[in-house]
């Protein structure tokens, strides 16, 4: 689904990412660690195709970043669900509207799907908030709003930028069953964190790889965590 | 042509959705509606000045067209021959196409109005008329009166509407330049339009990033923004052509001879002139909208 064949990206100055190698397929659930400034964030760009490599070849569902037109890409962005560290929402829209953002830019605001939509909004537990603006909302809710913009299209991959940052222990649970669930359905899900805790919580459930970004490499680590 | 129909028909069946997904900014949507509307008001200006003069045009044009008249006042006895020259001089005249001297019955016609229709016109003094049919090219007045100075003392060429001649290439030239007003104020829309928009993309610079991230095309996004545009510029026009049009109709009503200053006004069909207006300026903010869009999205990564 998403191909990395020898990639390297670097923001101008030296490389921050070198020799990246990685194959995800349908169904993977991973973790992707790595102290705070590693390149996380721009790992994650790079596998939803904001970011071109700088070298090597990024593939996405098949197709070589650097062919693709702006309309690709915005079609590709409608296959992978984002969670966004900052969450990236729109202040002046409702909660609502925020999470159905996706359906209505790609034409898919349909009676059906609104439906759907209330029913997202009740499995993140937000049913009651649907009329808040973002900002009125606790940094857990955000988070659990940018979850269901997500997976809103029902993306075959959702890939989760520290979308535990700043909740609370039992929140970031509840987050985390929310991404298992997915897997569950088929999912591919990759999420971001320095939260070892939350990864070991996660180990017990699902078979998970995890990859760690070290010394501008991102390898995959080993059982001993 | 067929696409460009179809996104001007989905500019007013719009969709709710992406109609609030761009916040109204105040700033962009206010000049906008200034803009257009103020535009709009002075185009009706132009347009009735435009109309106005075209109509003086072509009226003047057809009186030029009718023929002069050339009067010879002498003695009776010397009457009859004075006219035989003045008709040879005529004849000869480059220009002219037919020169006829009036008969007794259509000089008495023309004098019945005043004097009755019993009036011996053989009996009294009266001068001679000459009627002149000129060619479009039209034939030199100054060196007729003077060949007529010489041949026939009594002869007064009265070219009364000859004067009008440059006053219509005048109002010719005002039509034109009334439609040229028209095209510049259609243009200085669309640059102001343009910089609006180009505001509004630059405000909203957050919002098209995260649309792109949503996964909207650029065609979405452009389409968002049009339409506000163009809904504005419609709505600003169509209020200013209205308060334009009241301005003129409040003018001092125009009698028929009421000449140029009074006649500016709407007739028949030029009232169409005035609905055009605002769906041109709907049409201007349409095409600098996209053309603003599609240059600020594709500059993004
Ligand atoms: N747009 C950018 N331009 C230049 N440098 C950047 C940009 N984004 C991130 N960086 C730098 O790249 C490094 C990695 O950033 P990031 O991928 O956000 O790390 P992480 O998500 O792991 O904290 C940081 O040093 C950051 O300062
Ligand atoms: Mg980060």
């Amino acid at each position: 689904m998403i191909e990395l064949d020898n990639i390297a990206y670097s923001y101008g100055g030296g490389e921050l990412l070198s020799e990246v190698n990685l194959s995800i397929q349908p169904g993977d659930f991973y973790f992707l660690t790595g102290p705070s400034g590693a390149g996380k964030t721009t790992f994650m760009k790079l596998c939803y195709g904001e970011l071109t490599p700088t070298s090597g070849q990024a593939r996405l569902f098949g197709q070589d970043v650097r062919s693709m037109s702006r309309d690709d890409h915005a079609v590709t962005r409608r296959r992978i669900g984002v969670v966004h560290q900052d969450c990236q929402f729109l202040d002046h829209l409702p909660l609502a509207d925020n999470v159905a953002l996706p359906l209505a830019v790609s034409g898919r605001d349909d009676l059906e799907n609104v439906s759907n939509l209330k029913e997202l909004l009740g499995w993140v537990g937000l049913k009651e908030r649907a009329k808040a603006l973002p900002p009125e909302l606790s940094g857990g809710e955000r988070q659990r709003a940018a979850l269901a913009r997500a997976v809103i299209m029902s993306p075959d991959i959702i890939l989760a930028d520290e979308p535990t940052g700043n909740v609370d222990w039992e929140m970031s649970q509840r987050l985390l069953q929310l991404l298992l669930e997915l897997n569950r359905m088929g999912k591919t899900v990759m999420i971001a964190t320095h939260d070892m805790n939350l990864i070991r919580a996660a180990k017990s459930k699902v078979q998970a790889r995890v990859l760690r970004i070290a010394n501008r490499h991102v390898q995959l680590a080993g059982a001993d965590l | 042509m067929k696409t460009f129909l179809a996104d001007i028909m989905a500019i007013f069946v719009g969709d709710a959705q992406a109609d609030r997904i761009v916040p109204p900014t105040g700033f962009t949507a206010r000049l906008t509606l200034f803009a257009s509307g103020a535009m709009a008001f002075l185009a009706v200006f132009a347009l009735a000045l435009s109309l106005a003069s075209g109509r003086l045009a072509q009226r003047w044009g057809q009186e030029l067209a009718q023929s002069s008249t050339l009067r010879i006042s002498a003695p009776v006895e010397q009457l009859a021959a004075q006219t035989a020259a003045a008709l040879k001089v005529l004849e000869t005249t480059p220009g002219v196409a037919e020169a006829r001297a009036l008969t007794a019955e259509e000089q008495r016609a023309l004098l019945a109005p005043w004097f009755g229709p019993d009036l011996p016109v053989e009996n009294l003094p009266i001068p001679q008329l000459i009627s002149i049919e000129e060619t479009s090219g039209g034939y030199d007045a100054a060196g007729l009166r003077l060949r007529l100075q010489a041949e026939v003392p009594g002869a007064i060429l009265d070219d009364h509407t000859r004067w009008r001649k440059p006053l219509q290439q005048a109002a010719s030239r005002l039509r034109l330049l009334g439609f040229v007003s028209i095209i510049l104020i259609a243009a200085v829309t669309g640059t102001i339009i343009t910089l609006a928009a180009n505001a509004a993309l630059a405000a909203n610079a957050r919002l098209i990033a995260v649309l792109r991230l949503v996964g909207a095309q650029d065609s979405y996004i452009a389409k968002a923004f049009v339409r506000r545009f163009t809904l504005r510029a419609l709505s600003g026009a169509a209020v200013g052509t209205v308060v334009g049009l009241i301005a003129v109709l409040i003018l001092p009503s125009a009698q028929d001879q009421g000449g140029f200053l009074t006649g500016l006004g709407f007739q028949g069909a030029s009232w169409l002139w005035l609905v055009l207006l605002p769906i041109l300026a709907a049409v201007v903010a349409f095409l600098a909208t996209g053309a603003a869009a599609r240059r600020t999205l594709s500059e993004l990564r």
